[in-house]
């Protein structure tokens, strides 16, 4: 078990190695982003700006201006949210090459509550032309993400997570922006981006003693959004859900509603923050408020099959 | 220093100025008047390492508009220093003309960062000269914000990060007009003890007048040679719509564009004062 932003830590770090054009900024939370490991080999290359996040998106769109290629690093809800505006008019209109790496999204983040739990992220960064937004899975897909962020040209958002994840893709596993069929079902196709992969393979455990066995499609790239891949996906099934751990306004489940309602109209069911803050606990026990576990999945299942 | 050829690079740049305001019939005039002596000091005195047919130059220097309202000054400058022709001036804030409402990088060259969200100019200079330094340049990093723009937070935050990493290829400067859209910004939201307030945060500051050449353009030369290890700002004290009778010290004139019989006034106006 490796939480996706320790993953992510650890693929900067090699990336450093890798190229001197690599530099990275944090906003003080340098150790719980794991932009740390980095910092430690690389001090002359990182930047840690304090606690100011629009400054952070500024001064990254700087270096890249002078030919670097930042990943800059707070909490979603503080990149996303605080320095939306510098990511849309300084970093993402000029299409700069900045990578916005930002760990802590959704309720996972658990103790600290609903002021830290970014469930809007994924609909914020997406609505602004230029950018390209990526959820990683698991650790695997997480290194594999980084190195394509740090290959491709533009503005980046990368969403980590604080909790633990098994490695679920094969070890040579290689992100190219496309749905991954992680598991292959009939009837039903559960899409599922992040963390929720995991928690669907569970539920699809439960399932079988009710004698269904949805497909499981693994969605990292939200943007540009794989519209005609899910298409022929849902053309060979006949029921379609969507899980995440967003809210379901402006996040997976509305992209996949919108492609479908668009070329090939069916009811989607959503698994997903209904409209909601966040709130204090326990990942695990958030995971079951929110109905975001396995069992909650299951019932999800289960209700609209009936 | 020929003072006579920066007046007359002014004189051309103000006419600029009014002429592509009143043609796409909206615009800043009054924050575009009042910087010109300071760009034509950056761009003309001798001052900014560039090469207009080879914009993307490595070594050169870099400057930053930060209040990019102040659009047309920084298109008319840049068109009286070679990047691009005159000619498309005219075509200011209209459909599919490169000369956006506020600049934008990928349309035209030398422009050094898309600007006009107020507040952010400084952070991108800070990122800037970092880079600069670590890739061992000797490029000064020059940004001029607007006095109003001072009342964005984000403009501190840079101002703090600028003097923690020990920024001598950084200076920023204040075009201090006293105005904003609402008013005087004593009134709105007061700036002042404004040199204090930079001291205070680890800047050297420097204060002079915006629209004389010989305080400004040895000021400039003189801040591309430090090695102080701190981050300098120069604060320029000007007039907002300078060179335009009309339109000096006019809040109006902020964001408003002059009608056909007004720029004729300034056209005169601007052609008695060089004869002065």
């Amino acid at each position: 078990m490796k939480a996706t932003r320790e993953a992510y830590g650890e693929a900067l770090l090699d990336l450093g190695r890798l190229s001197d054009q690599v530099v990275a900024l944090d906003a003080d939370l340098s150790k719980s982003t794991k932009t740390s490991l980095f910092a430690k080999e690389f001090p002359e290359r990182f930047f840690d700006v304090g606690i100011a996040e629009q400054n952070m998106i500024g001064i990254a769109a700087g270096l890249s201006l002078a030919g670097f290629v930042p990943f800059a690093s707070t909490f979603a809800i503080f990149a996303s949210g605080r320095a939306w505006e510098q990511i849309r008019n300084t970093v993402a209109y000029p299409s700069l090459n900045v990578k916005v790496c930002a760990s802590h999204a959704g309720i996972t983040v658990g103790e600290d509550g609903a002021s830290h739990q970014s469930v809007e992220d994924i609909g914020l960064m997406s609505i602004i032309p230029n950018m390209t937004v990526l959820v990683p899975s698991d650790p695997i897909e997480t290194k594999s993400i980084i190195n394509w962020a740090f290959k491709y040209k533009g503005p980046v958002y990368v969403r980590l997570g604080r909790m633990g994840v098994p490695d679920l893709l094969p070890k040579d596993y290689s992100f190219d922006t496309k749905p991954y069929i992680f598991k292959k079902g009939k009837k039903i196709v559960i899409f599922a981006t992040g963390i929720m992969l995991w928690k669907c393979l569970e539920a699809i455990e439960l399932l079988k003693a009710y004698d269904i066995e949805p497909t499981l499609v693994n969605i990292p790239c939200l943007k540009p959004f794989p519209e005609k891949e899910i298409i022929e996906i849902v053309r060979e099934h006949d029921m379609v859900f969507t899980a995440e751990e967003h809210s379901i306004i402006g996040g997976l489940g509305s992209m996949v509603a919108s492609t479908l309602s668009r070329s090939y109209p069916m009811k989607v069911s959503f698994i997903g923050i209904n409209d909601k803050f966040g709130t204090s606990g326990k990942p695990n026990d958030l995971l079951s408020f929110y109905g975001l576990d396995a069992a909650g999945i299951r019932d999800k299942l289960l209700d609209n099959i009936k | 220093m020929d003072d006579l050829l920066l007046r007359e690079h002014a004189k051309n740049i103000r006419h600029l100025i009014i002429e592509m305001i009143t043609s796409a019939k909206s615009g800043h005039p009054g924050g575009s008047l009042s910087a010109v002596e300071i760009l034509v000091s950056l761009y003309f005195g001798g001052v900014l390492n560039y090469d207009p047919k080879n914009p993307s130059l490595e070594s050169r220097d870099r400057f930053f508009l930060s209040k990019g309202h102040a659009a047309p000054v920084l298109y008319s400058t840049l068109a009286e220093a070679g990047y691009f022709d005159k000619s498309g001036l005219d075509t200011l804030r209209q459909l599919n003309s490169p000369f956006q409402g506020h600049p934008d990088m990928k349309k035209l060259p030398g422009i050094e960062a898309s600007t006009g969200s107020l507040g952010q100019g400084l952070s991108i200079s800070v990122g800037c000269a970092l880079g600069l330094r670590l890739k061992g340049l000797k490029s000064h990093v020059f940004a001029l914000l607007g006095d109003g723009e001072l009342e964005e937070g984000q403009v501190w935050e840079a101002a703090m990060a600028a003097r923690q990493f020990k920024l001598d290829n950084l200076t920023a400067i204040i075009d201090r007009n006293n105005l904003q859209i609402d008013g005087f910004t004593e009134e709105v939201m007061s700036l002042e003890p404004l040199a204090d307030k930079w001291r205070s945060f680890g800047w050297s500051v420097l204060e002079l007048s915006g629209h004389d050449f010989d305080q400004i353009v040895p000021a400039l030369l003189n801040a591309k040679k430090r090695d102080d290890k701190k981050p300098l700002v120069i604060i320029a004290h000007t007039i907002k719509g300078k060179g335009v009778s009309f339109m000096e010290n006019i809040c109006d004139f902020h964001g408003k564009a002059p009608s056909e019989d007004q720029a004729k006034i300034a056209y005169s106006e601007l052609k008695e004062c060089d004869e002065q």
